[in-house]
């Protein structure tokens, strides 16, 4: 565990040192889907460096009729899925969603998810503006998936 | 003004009612709060998700025989598992978050067990037939590179199922999800032994470690 997390490290120096981030910046990753499932998870990092609070204002992709954030919670041994509300990352801080919990939900997939390629999705944010990234689509999180230490 | 508080009592013995009305008081709050207490536990289990059956109980045996759809649309019978340890899960394919966490989390524990391809069979049972057919259970079920058995059923049959399971099922309205509902489950997974009699459950919540312990039990 301790090598990816050395590596993720590095690669964050290595573009912190090229220019410092700016505004809101997202990644993640998405799970791969196959024919006939309508549904897909795909699960965002959100990074706020700007000055001051910002929103997800929507999620949209081509691959999907419809996407939205929500949330999974099981409590009492039950499993639910709720959507999410509104999502607001502070300013300085991240969000990073993660499954069993917050994960943007894709619906009316019009092709399966394929391992290896990637998601086209477009983040709005109120303040941050648009942002057009590319999932690599996979069955587990990244191991430079940022987590608790 | 006049506030009753005030008023001087006429005389003594009307000081002794009051002390009797006190004590009086004083029995009837314990009487109704030991009353409370006696029966709050019934309420609280009547109102207790099914999951929390206790799968210990002499009059509830959990699992036994049944008879659902494959994935190829022909019945399956439990009695084809005989002999093979397996892990039931319920669950359905709309569900983009929970559902292959969990199933990937199971091929995942089965490859650590170090046993072999399949020493337990993954059963997957949707809880959401009305949209899960046996084609969309299978391909389901191939998601995970790793056999795991699909299942479904008419509503009937599932809910049977998942009641001889103790799982808790339920259709939610959600304007927000895919033909505006969604399905609340019962989370944890449930492993048989080769003989089909329930051993122990998997919360989602516990560890791998325990996880795997209890695998090596219905896998011995
Ligand atoms: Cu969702």
């Amino acid at each position: 565990m301790m090598k990816p997390c050395l590596l993720a490290l590095a690669a964050v120096a290595a573009t912190s040192a090229t220019m410092a981030p700016t505004g809101v910046q997202v990644s993640g990753w998405a799970r791969p889907t196959v024919n006939g499932q309508s549904s897909a998870a795909a699960y965002l990092v959100i990074r706020n460096y700007g000055p001051g609070a910002d929103r997800l204002v929507s999620v949209s992709s081509p691959a999907a009729n419809m996407a939205g954030v929500h949330r999974s919670q099981i409590s009492g041994g039950v499993a639910r899925m709720r959507s999410a509300g509104s999502i607001v990352v502070p300013a300085g801080k991240m969000l990073a969603m993660a499954p069993g919990g917050l994960h943007v939900m894709l619906m009316g997939l019009r092709n399966p998810l394929r391992t290896g390629a990637t998601l086209p999705l477009t983040v709005l944010f109120e303040h941050g503006g648009e942002r057009q990234i590319r999932l690599p689509i996979q069955m587990n999180a990244p191991y430079d998936q940022p987590h608790g230490h | 003004m006049t506030n009753p508080m005030d008023t001087d009592p006429p005389a003594g013995h009307s000081n002794l009612r009051r002390v009797r009305l006190i004590v009086w008081a004083i029995v009837l709050i314990a009487l109704l709060a030991l009353a409370f207490f006696w029966l709050r536990p019934v309420v609280s289990t009547s109102g207790e998700v099914t999951q929390r059956a206790d799968p210990g109980s002499s009059n509830f045996q959990l699992g036994g025989p049944f008879t659902l759809t494959g994935a190829d649309g022909k019945p399956f019978s439990s009695a084809s598992l005989a002999g093979t340890p397996y892990v039931m899960f319920f669950g359905f394919t709309h569900c983009p978050d929970v559902c292959p966490n969990t199933l990937a989390r199971l091929v995942r524990l089965r490859q650590q067990l170090g046993k072999g391809e399949t020493p337990f069979q993954i059963v997957f049972v949707t809880v959401d037939p009305e949209r899960d057919t046996p084609e969309a259970v299978g391909s389901y079920a191939k998601l995970f590179n790793s056999p795991i058995i699909g299942l479904t059923g008419t509503r009937a049959q599932i809910d049977q199922v998942a009641k001889q399971h103790a799982i808790y099922e339920a259709k939610v309205p959600d304007a927000s999800a895919p033909d505006g509902y969604t399905m609340d489950h019962g989370a944890a997974a449930l492993l048989f032994g080769r003989d089909g009699k329930f051993v122990a459950t998997i919360a989602q919540e516990e560890g791998d470690e325990a996880a795997i312990a209890k695998l090596k039990r219905i896998t011995a």
